[in-house]
């Protein structure tokens, strides 16, 4: 077993080789892994941890934030961030433990959403109460997620999420083309699902007489339903059928001639995950009171989908931290002037930890502020309305805020905006402009990209403070796509997620 | 006990059959078919014609896993483990035919539910004991990925024998194995007939390994069963000889 395995750094051969080399040769993975630094002891940490303990201080943790403020936009965020940790730990059944891409899941929150909506709503005038209603639209949603997986049950990979991808894109369709539903062209329409406008006047959730009006009371059921959830699927994972899942996941055929039924146990996965979303469903009509095609798309399940990769899939407190992490970054995405905070912050944390040694660092930082500084000089000597520009956002003046300001009005070049010149011109050509650089930076190779490193990370904030800023419906996603794309190059397996091998 | 069938052109009118506790070899060069056969047994493909029995039973056109539920188990000549699986979880895995706890006893962690996870352990670890210290201890836990390559065949053959088969189809157990590690191939493959009490259908290329193991040899080429016998008679047929050799080096001998 020892032959011809060269050990640098494994224990000294003189402590009986045979197993010292072996065991060595057994290391190598968790080696590869490495530390990782402040995440990688941060995932240590959760494993070390029992996660039962991780469950009570996260519960007990999230059911406090109502007791410690009333502010009732942190609420609605935390109750949004709760709904989107169910959706990711749904979804982690199929996608990290089965490993199917199914890209149908928000068909299924949909389809429970406008199911509870309907059957508590005065769009049929239907008023029936809660503990039925939930029950019975969670086991409906599991129906649903059985009958949909049964037609892709032959499929996998590829082909299984683009049928999947069919079946919730047809839901979007359905239920913007549902308020005229003509059964076998008898002529008589129907109003199913309400159109494009939805099913309103939802009614809130009623536990024993008592109406949940309330934000904090959505959080509250939310979060209790996320503990029992969390806790079953921990069984469930743990459980033989987990592992027929991670099996499955592994290798099909193996898993198959192993005993392992591996089309029920992808329809069982699919379908356990639409229970999952059936019962964040019912809580998001309840909640806001109102159901929309709009709520049930694409970009929903790409940002859940975010969440899963992000967090790690396949690990359960890896997804709920994905789930947080995403969806309180959209949020303060939303806000310019807190972007700018996480925006900068991300540029020196890239920089921070990418670039080695540290001598190098301050030297990229130092040429960075004289590049902008001789830049702002030159365009401001040639063309003065060209650093003349104030700092714009979302139509309050920045200049107000101060120091910040100030360094950037003698940094960046920030146009005036005036009318021949309008800002966002500007910003549009700087943008292909950095792409270009960037790709230069990809091409390039030793000292050569660390000079272009400079005039590319002034683009970007030229771009950036330019146009980038006042955009946030762009600027989220973008943002979102450039910390999945960096994160997917250093590291596969997502913040918490284990590393996986495919072939060896 | 009998497995027979025939009919798929890679496979021509084969009739094969294993008889219970017995060792059988199936040989042949690359491309004879022997894996195929393989694939046959277990379900993976279906024969156009003929049958396959286990015990008496017809098995043609079950799912390859119901297949495994009525005592045929195998490994892969191209080790397909579950690579991020730990080891003990490997051979748990392939418990799962075995056992009946639903998913829904299992999120109530009802009494038999807990019992039965319990005894999966437990078979897990009798299983991988079988090996002598190469699959104990710390190895339980590790992911199966850092196994050595001998290690993963032997991982194989216990995640095999958890299913708790009656006939056993091993494919090229010692490949890609130095001489010390085949040698021990040999005595486990005898070991697993004679404590473990299965029945083998092995496909090898190393002939000392044949040699070693054999109650019975069949050799296959192109399809076709060419020789049937012991390994000295096999080994002595001009048939095998000159599938193996060529036409020439059967003629000068």
């Amino acid at each position: 077993m020892s032959t011809g395995i060269p050990t640098p750094s494994g224990p000294p051969p003189s402590i009986s080789p045979q197993i010292g080399a072996d065991e060595w040769v057994a290391r190598a993975g968790e080696r590869a892994i490495g530390p990782g630094g402040l995440i990688g002891s941060a995932r240590r940490w959760l494993e070390r941890t029992p996660q039962i303990v991780l469950l009570a201080g996260f519960v007990l943790l999230v059911a406090l934030i109502p007791v410690l403020t009333s502010d009732e936009y942190l609420l609605r965020v935390a109750t949004d961030t709760m709904l989107y940790v169910l959706l990711a730990v749904g979804l982690n059944v199929a996608v990290g433990w089965a490993g199917l891409l199914d890209l149908g899941y928000i068909a299924f929150y949909g389809f429970a959403a406008y199911l509870f909506a309907e059957l508590s709503s005065p769009h049929y005038g239907l008023h029936w109460p809660t503990w039925a209603t939930v029950p019975i639209v969670i086991v409906a949603t599991i129906l649903l997620g059985f009958l949909l997986a049964l037609p892709s049950r032959r499929v996998s990979g590829d082909y299984l999420a683009i049928v999947t991808l069919f079946f919730g894109q047809i839901f979007v369709t359905l239920t913007n083309q549902g308020y005229r539903w003509d059964w076998f062209g008898f002529g008589k329409i129907h109003d199913i699902t309400g159109g494009p406008t939805g099913v309103t006047q939802v009614d809130p959730f009623r536990i024993v007489g008592h109406q949940l009006t309330q934000v904090r009371d959505y959080l509250w059921v939310a979060l209790g339903g996320f503990a029992v959830v969390a806790v079953a699927l921990t069984f469930a994972n743990r459980s033989r059928t987990g592992r027929a899942w991670r099996a499955l996941r592994d290798d099909a055929l193996a898993a198959e001639v192993m005993s392992v039924p591996v089309k029920w146990m992808m329809l069982l996965a699919i379908a356990v995950g639409a229970g999952v979303a059936g019962f964040a469903g019912s809580i998001n009509a309840a909640y806001y009171q109102g159901v929309f095609p709009s709520s049930f798309g694409f970009p929903i399940l790409i940002t859940v989908y975010a969440m899963v990769v992000l967090g790690g899939a396949g690990s359960l407190p890896g997804v709920v931290s994905g789930a947080i992490v995403v969806n309180v970054l959209l949020e303060v995405l939303r806000t310019p002037d807190h972007a700018r905070w996480v925006f900068y912050a991300a540029v020196l944390a890239g920089l921070v930890a990418k670039i080695r040694p540290r001598r190098l660092l301050a030297a990229i930082l130092a040429a960075l502020v004289a590049f902008g500084l001789v830049v702002n000089a030159i365009v401001g000597a040639v063309w003065a309305r060209g650093t003349a520009g104030p700092i714009y956002i979302g139509g309050s003046d920045f200049t107000k805020h101060g120091w910040v300001a100030e360094v950037l009005r003698h940094w960046l070049v920030l146009p005036k905006n005036t009318y021949e010149i309008p800002n966002y011109q500007i910003g549009n050509y700087a943008f292909v402009l950095l792409i270009a650089v960037v790709l230069a930076l990809t091409i390039v190779r030793g000292w050569r990209r660390y000079v272009l490193l400079v005039p590319a990370i002034w683009g970007t904030v030229f771009v950036w403070e330019n146009r980038l800023i006042e955009e946030s419906p762009t600027t989220r996603p973008l943002f979102l796509g450039v910390i999945l794309i960096v994160l997917m190059a250093t590291r596969p397996e997502g913040l918490f997620g284990k590393p996986r091998v495919e072939v060896v | 006990m009998s497995v027979a069938f025939g009919g798929l052109q890679v496979i021509h009118a084969l009739d094969l059959h294993v008889d219970e506790h017995e060792i059988v070899s199936v040989i042949g060069p690359n491309g004879a078919g022997k894996t195929t056969v393989f694939n046959l047994i277990t379900g993976v493909h279906r024969p156009d014609s003929g049958d396959i029995l286990v015990d008496g039973e017809s098995i043609v056109g079950l799912a390859p896993h119901a297949i495994t539920n009525r005592g045929v188990a195998r490994t892969f000549q191209t080790l397909r483990l579950f690579l991020n699986m730990s080891v003990k979880e490997n051979v748990m895995a392939a418990e799962y035919g075995r056992t009946r706890a639903t998913i829904l006893e299992s999120f109530l962690q009802l009494p038999h539910a807990r019992r039965e996870e319990r005894a999966i352990h437990e078979l897990a670890e009798g299983k991988l004991a079988f090996f002598g210290q190469r699959l104990v201890g710390y190895r339980w836990d590790q992911p199966a990925f850092s196994l050595s390559y001998a290690n993963r065949r032997r991982l194989e053959i216990a995640r095999a024998t958890a299913t708790q088969p009656r006939i056993l189809l091993l494919d090229e157990p010692a490949a890609g194995m130095n001489p010390v590690e085949t040698h021990e191939m040999t005595e486990l493959i005898g070991k697993l007939r004679d404590d473990g009490g299965y029945t083998i259908l092995v496909i090898e290329h190393d002939m000392h390994v044949v040699e070693g193991i054999s109650d019975r040899v069949v050799a296959l080429d192109h399809g076709f069963k060419i020789a049937e016998g012991s390994y000295q008679q096999v080994a002595t047929n001009e048939l095998v000889v000159e599938a193996y050799m060529g036409l020439r080096s059967a003629e000068t001998k």
